[in-house]
């Protein structure tokens, strides 16, 4: 199940997660839609390893702001609440398991 | 949208495969820039399309446009700026739009301007490819943007219209990004200007920046006699495979392309 992030709960949930990734999108974003069902995937894939989350950037503007997201789709991955890889853009799905894979 | 096969490009390869797709029962649809962008279109005659003599690249474009729709050709006028294929599914970002197809050609034409300082270091960090994409994420901020593609300047008049506070550069010579962690100015021909953001705006994307493992020779597209590229259900035809740059090679290669995508989908579906 993909988590949809609120600027309220969002350390919170991230902290305590070993290793999260958050997927910050807009729905006016077509490279984020095609996105989407990969992120899914990848929920499914690491259930109960990875917290996998997606933040709105419309809707939670202070998080892309102190994430420093510039352009969308950008895919962080966290561990312990620390940022430790970046993806920004469309990739292949290998990166984004090679992401986490290194740090599980 | 979903569709068996989307074509990259309006040009005679892409049209050209659209009608060969649909004389075999596929569903088409053709990304691309307005007809009036295409290389074509500006061209005073062109005298060596068998048949078709003395015609202005107009009057091709025409020709070959109307052939397509009337085949049940489907168009959408856009840039697509990323391409990723997940599951056995291609997936094509354009602008706001999404489109989904089993299998893609790509005919994009000749994918030209090069990279400047900074571009690529501050990818992501300050410059974008895509106005409709990241413009909100700049909002009552100063950007600049480079347009070198016909259609850059109404992006710009989008981004103001958002509003974001836009200088205009018409196709710059020369340029570099400079910034720290993020983009804080841009020097285009000489002048520094101080800005948060970059939008450099081509009229294509390169296919290595497209699809990243895409084996390419010289700058063009490998393709094998199917006109298949080293991608499983990509195609390339036109162009965008190498010289001759001219109609008859980019009609007879989209054909081809299209015929061998309809038999690939039939393998595969």
């Amino acid at each position: 199940m993909v988590k949809h992030f609120k600027t309220a709960e969002f350390d919170a949930a991230v902290d305590a997660a070993p290793l999260a990734l958050v997927d910050f999108w807009a729905d006016w974003c077509g490279p984020c839609r095609m996105l989407a069902p990969l992120v899914d995937q990848l929920a499914g894939d690491y259930e109960g390893k990875v917290l996998v989350g997606k933040v709105n950037v419309d809707q939670e503007p202070e998080l892309a702001r102190r994430f420093g997201v510039m352009s969308i789709p950008t895919v962080v991955v966290l561990k312990n609440g620390q940022e430790v890889d970046r993806l920004v853009g469309v990739r292949p799905a290998p990166a984004f398991k090679a992401a986490l894979d290194k740090h599980l | 949208m979903l569709y068996d096969v989307a074509v990259i490009g309006g040009g005679p390869a892409g049209l050209s495969a659209a009608v060969n797709l649909r004389a075999r029962g596929k569903t088409v649809l053709v990304i691309s820039n307005p007809p009036e962008d295409n290389p074509l279109w500006k061209a005073e005659r062109v005298d060596n399309h068998l048949g078709l003599p003395a015609l202005t690249g107009q009057e091709m474009m025409d020709t070959f446009r109307s052939h397509a729709a009337a085949a049940g050709t489907e168009f959408m006028e856009g840039k697509v700026l990323n391409a990723a294929q997940y599951g056995d599914m291609w997936y094509l970002g354009v602008g706001m739009e999404m489109v989904e197809a089993s299998a893609v050609i790509l005919a994009a034409g000749v994918a030209r301007g090069r990279k400047f300082p900074g571009e690529e270091e501050f990818l992501g960090r300050g410059v974008s490819y895509c106005a409709t994409c990241d413009g909100m994420l700049y909002r009552e901020r100063p950007v600049a943007v480079l347009g070198y593609s016909d259609s850059a300047r109404r992006e710009a008049d989008f981004l103001r219209e958002i509003g974001c506070q836009v200088t205009y550069f018409h196709r710059p010579r020369t340029y570099e990004i400079r910034g720290g962690q993020t983009v804080t100015s841009v020097v285009c021909d000489g002048e520094e200007l101080s800005v948060d953001g970059v939008f450099v705006l081509r009229p294509t994307v390169a296919p290595t920046e497209l699809f990243p493992g895409l084996a390419v020779e010289k700058g063009y597209v490998l393709v094998d006699r199917q006109m298949q590229t080293n991608l499983p259900g990509l195609f390339a035809a036109g162009d965008c495979t190498g010289a001759p740059l001219q109609v008859s090679k980019a009609v007879g290669e989209g054909l081809v392309a299209g015929q061998s995508a309809a038999k690939w989908l039939d393998a595969h579906k």
